[in-house]
């Protein structure tokens, strides 16, 4: 076998002085780092396996382990970067395409970073969120035009047909992974704290095991375009639909379940045989245009009797305003947007790495857009695609989403260390396999309380920056771009998210 | 009475119970000493048997009716009466091997570093929560009333 020119990504270093040989590392890397030599009662370890993903540092008894990048350097060359080599020599190696997992790992600008929130000082009070009520209270749907009333013997009646909503008590939702792509420890994770919180997680595309019915009430059941799952049962245990056009890691691109990942479950849940690959084609082969698109929505809306929201989910791409108006005018009830950084269990790295547009920018284009056009109140606009913290949820609620969704976040939460190595299979850390041996070390109970608690702390710390701006109520921030300044920020890049700079 | 309880679904097989079940009853209580330095390295007083994925962390019953406590022919094993466990008072034990015969849960092991006697869970000396509990990664191991 010739050469490989593939170096180490990683160092692992052991201070022997504190190494009890206890073999925790050994047991618990799924990439064989660690290995134990009986003769000299050592752990020995081979960098070269090692993706970075920190289990056995966290697992370690006696802190013993350490892992760094590798600091071998080539010679400097500001265009042909060591990670452009390195590509290279694996394509050339291989032949194939390279895969990666998780968001966009490039330097793109982070506009959140280049946003600000206003507080209130002297001429507005602010408010004290422990002592004032707060409300996160937030509804999603299609909004009527106007309201009108009755006058009967009793008061005013309602007599405007109202859409079905979601109600969420916090602006944040669980978003789309499905069964297969991450364990069921982790979906079951997902769906018992959406349910503690008050909020929705999501399907994906990989269907509703039966022991998630259960869930119903807190879930957003998906129907991509390979229509895994999808069935009438299905579609009405959710309390919402989302159709799935796209997502921000791979715009344009479908996906891949490699037939090893189709378990017994997870073949029963999605209705394919066990072992098959399940694949999701690029396109859905019945819509291609927003009139093919108004069909499917009215199909799920016919199915389930109105009585649910339907949400239809694209990536942010080039001209993703127009792209949402037609969404909107084809029925949607929610429109969800997925920015150039949202994550994926596995994706070509040269797509992710290079398609499709920071969120900040198209939520800022298509709530202008839906404004322009007088339509922003029929439907909801969700955005995810890497909301990081609560600071993300206000700014992106101040540029005009009704609420986030957030996935990275909440697998990081339930202990992802962002390797990137999703779709090998190996999580180390139970969330993105279906190995018996690795799914048991994601305890739903430990899940579901750590992503409750994220949820919870996150809502404290938007009501605090909520009262700062003296602002007692999510519907008060909703699109309110004057609690925003622009910092760093060039004139055109100011004016595509409709804020003024710093200062101004 | 509080028990270990074992949830068979959460563990990982890591053996930190194993692990920290040894600092407990170590000498010094100090994981790098008791195991690089202390001779012989005391026994682990729980152990993690597994087939395939499937894995659990095992240590003493503690039973109602101990057949261990019955079966013990120079009356070593007893119930403390401060904490309830089930022990072996290592100065009366004989090294006869009956409680070790009778253990429905196989949870007694023989102790030959240089001993002789009966290894057991003693929920270690009325803690708060035994080092195995405390120190479950992903708490296939809680310490409840039941």
């Amino acid at each position: 076998m010739a050469l490989s020119l593939a170096t180490p990504s990683f160092i692992v270093e052991r201070d022997e002085t504190r190494c009890i040989a206890c073999q925790v590392c050994v047991r618990q890397c799924a990439n064989d780092v660690h290995y134990y030599v009986e003769a000299d009662n050592r752990v020995m370890s081979d960098p070269a396996r090692c993706v970075g993903c920190h289990r056995c540092v966290a697992m370690c008894p006696t802190h013993a382990l350490t892992v760094r990048t590798n600091p071998l350097e080539f010679r400097p060359h500001a265009n042909w970067t060591a990670s452009t080599l390195t590509s290279i020599y694996k394509q050339a190696e291989t032949g194939g395409m390279l895969l990666t997992g998780m968001g966009c790992d490039q330097p793109y600008p982070i506009y959140w970073d280049h946003m600000v929130l206003n507080a209130a000082q002297v001429t507005n009070p602010s408010i004290d969120p422990m002592r004032e009520p707060m409300e996160l209270k937030t509804f999603l749907g299609a909004k009527p035009e106007s309201l009108a009333f009755e006058q009967g013997d009793d008061g005013p009646t309602l007599t405007t047909r109202l859409s079905p909503q979601l109600e969420l008590d916090v602006p944040i939702l669980f978003s789309a992974m499905s069964y297969g792509s991450i364990s069921f420890n982790a979906c079951l994770s997902l769906a018992r704290a959406a349910r503690a919180s008050d909020t929705f997680y999501n399907t994906g595309e990989g269907g509703l095991h039966p022991d998630l019915y259960e869930f119903g009430p807190n879930t957003i059941a998906q129907v991509a375009s390979g229509r895994f799952g999808v069935h009438p049962d299905y579609l009405n245990a959710a309390a919402a639909l989302e159709i799935k056009i796209g997502q921000g890691a791979k715009p344009g691109i479908g996906g891949h379940l490699p037939g090893e990942k189709v378990t017994r479950e997870i073949s029963r849940t999605r209705m394919i045989p066990e072992g098959t690959d399940a694949i999701s084609p690029a396109p859905h082969h019945d819509i291609y245009s927003i009139e093919d698109l108004r069909q499917l929505i009215y199909a799920l809306k016919e199915a389930t009797h109105y009585a649910k929201p339907v949400s239809v989910k694209v990536a942010a791409v080039h001209n993703i305003a127009p792209i949402a108006s037609g969404i909107v005018r084809a029925g949607a009830d929610i429109v969800a947007i997925d920015g150039l950084r949202g994550g994926t269990g596995a994706a070509p790295t040269v797509v992710r790495n290079n398609v499709g547009i920071p969120i900040e920018l198209a939520l800022a284009a298509v709530d202008q857009r839906l404004r322009e056009e007088g339509i922003r109140h029929r439907a909801s606009l969700v955005v995810g695609g890497s909301v990081r913290n609560s600071a993300d949820v206000v700014k992106a609620l101040a540029l005009g989403a009704d609420a986030v969704y957030i996935a990275t976040a909440a697998l990081v939460a339930m202990g992802c260390h962002l390797c990137q190595n999703c779709y090998s299979g190996k999580c180390n850390w139970g969330i993105a396999t279906q190995d018996p041996y690795l799914t048991r070390r994601l305890n739903p109970d430990i899940g579901a309380r750590r992503l409750t608690n994220l949820l919870r702390a996150w809502a404290l710390e938007i009501k605090e920056m909520m009262g700062g701006m003296g602002i007692n109520s999510v519907e008060s921030l909703r699109g309110n771009r004057d609690h925003l300044r622009g910092v760093g920020l060039n004139p055109v890049e100011l004016d595509a998210l409709g804020i003024r700079a710093a200062g101004f | 009475m509080k028990r270990i309880v074992i949830h068979e679904e959460h563990c990982i097989g890591c053996r930190l119970c194993e692990i920290h079940c040894v600092v407990q009853h170590s000498l010094s209580r100090d994981i790098i000493k008791a195991f690089k330095v202390e001779q012989p390295r005391v026994m682990p007083r729980v152990l993690v048997e597994e087939s395939g994925p499937v894995s659990f962390a095992l240590q003493c019953r503690q039973c109602l009716e101990p057949s261990c406590l019955e079966a013990c022919i120079s009356g070593a094993m007893h119930r403390d009466e401060k904490t309830g466990a089930v022990v072996c008072d290592e100065a009366r034990c004989v090294g006869c091997w009956m409680c070790i015969m009778v253990c429905p849960a196989g949870a007694i092991q023989q102790n030959l570093n240089g001993t002789r006697i009966a290894s057991k869970c003693d929920l270690c000396y009325g803690a708060e929560v035994p080092a195995c509990a405390a120190h479950c990664p992903n708490e296939a191991l809680t310490y409840e009333d039941v």
